[in-house]
């Protein structure tokens, strides 16, 4: 299905305007999180900006140019944001423990270790604390 | 008016998702380890998401959001998958 | 009669998202809507060999509610996630850090509501979970005060999915 978009009335491009830049500034921000933070964890976070509000964003400004050029409800591309804040939580969420059982089976001292075995934490943490190590 | 109005949103947005790519692939070059190049290609697979609703706005064309949602059961199955390999070593157990 | 329609449809709240979703793909008329019932209910009562029970839901007024505070506390986390990365402030300092978390709730399905409310959040990370001893390892971004955030997720998010699902 395709729309005329030169029917489209000021305000809703401006409304969606707002939104689309809105979104990919967010999708913009949170790339920078992820190229600049220091560790893993802390770039476990950045995605999230892409995720929630950036794609949340730019979905909403397509749906109010395609109402609004269609004059009918376009509301496709919920789905998509649907689709994007469900199934992120799940693999930043698998990545995480998998980054955590990674880290802990090497002895990394700055993870915490599993969580029930706090009395073994004198064993875990024999390994001194390593700046950054580059392993792949 | 309002075409130029969207257009000029249209790029500046497009640029934006379009560097965002670029750091997310600079991410996934630089690592340094196995787990944060997957995740900067979870990052990259949104992204291409998000410019691929942003063609569909300014072409006028829902087809593109077809296009998106196929790209993002691709890439959930991805990294559902590479996360289960870097956590056992292996796919198929 | 409410055992014979928890029969037909073993699984209600999905069964109305397939079909939604079916209809916003293939477009609103009359024809899509015999498919999208049959699709909707062949997907669901095949998925019903996994033997999973559909979660129990005891308080719906709640669900608006929780809703409205995680749109809140998103875009909130939004904004102060997008500050610190674009001051800076998380590079030289080591702001961020490990919690755990001891949960009350032990049902699996609130669990996962939980869990992805909190990892869709910018800001914390579901890290690990120990279910014999109920705790939670979270990855927080702006780790400021560790008692503020077990409260906040003790106090505004636990509570409420107890109201929902217990």
């Amino acid at each position: 299905m395709s729309v005329d978009l030169s029917a489209l009335p000021v305000w809703a491009a401006i409304a969606g305007s707002v939104f689309l830049v809105l979104g990919a500034g967010l999708t913009l921000i949170g790339a920078l999180g992820l190229a600049r933070l220091p560790s893993f964890y802390t770039r476990l976070h950045a995605p999230t900006l892409a995720t929630s509000w950036g794609a949340g964003g730019m979905v909403t400004g397509s749906m109010i140019i395609f109402t609004a050029a269609a004059a009918r409800p376009v509301l496709h591309e919920i789905l998509i944001g649907i689709f994007i804040t469900t199934t992120t939580p799940i693999t930043l969420m698998m990545l995480g423990r998998a980054a955590v059982y990674r880290d802990r089976s090497e002895g990394d001292a700055r993870v915490p270790p599993a969580l029930g075995v706090q009395e073994r934490e004198d064993v875990q943490l024999a390994m001194p604390p390593t700046s950054e190590p580059e392993k792949t | 008016m309002s075409l130029v109005i969207l257009s000029a949103a249209l790029w500046a947005a497009q640029t934006a998702v379009a560097v965002a790519m670029c750091l997310c692939a600079w991410r996934m070059a630089r690592g340094p380890r196995a787990q944060d190049r997957v995740l900067a290609l979870d990052a990259m697979y949104v992204c291409a998401m998000l410019q691929l609703l942003a063609f569909g706005v300014r072409t006028g064309n829902t087809l593109y959001f077809e296009a998106a949602l196929v790209i993002g059961v691709l890439g959930f199955i991805a990294t559902v998958t590479l996360a289960k390999f870097l956590m056992r070593g292996e796919v198929i157990e | 009669m409410r055992t014979a329609f928890r029969r037909a449809v073993p699984y209600p709240i999905l069964t109305v998202s397939l079909i939604v979703m079916w209809l916003l793909l293939a477009g609103f008329n009359a024809g899509h809507g015999v498919i999208a019932v049959v699709v909707a209910l062949g997907a669901t009562h095949a998925l019903k060999a996994l033997g999973e029970a559909s979660p129990p839901i005891r308080n719906w007024v709640a669900i608006p509610k929780l809703i409205g505070i995680v749109l809140y506390d998103i875009v909130r986390s939004n904004i102060a996630v997008a500050g610190i990365i674009l001051t800076g402030r998380a590079m030289d300092k080591q702001t961020s850090g490990f919690i755990i978390v001891p949960l009350r709730l032990r049902d699996p399905f609130p669990l996962a509501v939980l869990a992805i409310v909190l990892t869709s959040t910018p800001g914390t990370a579901w890290l690990d979970y120990n279910s014999s001893r109920g705790e939670l390892l979270l990855h927080v971004f702006d780790l400021v005060d560790e008692a503020h955030w077990i409260d906040l997720i003790t106090h505004r998010y636990e509570r409420l999915l107890m109201e929902i699902f217990e």
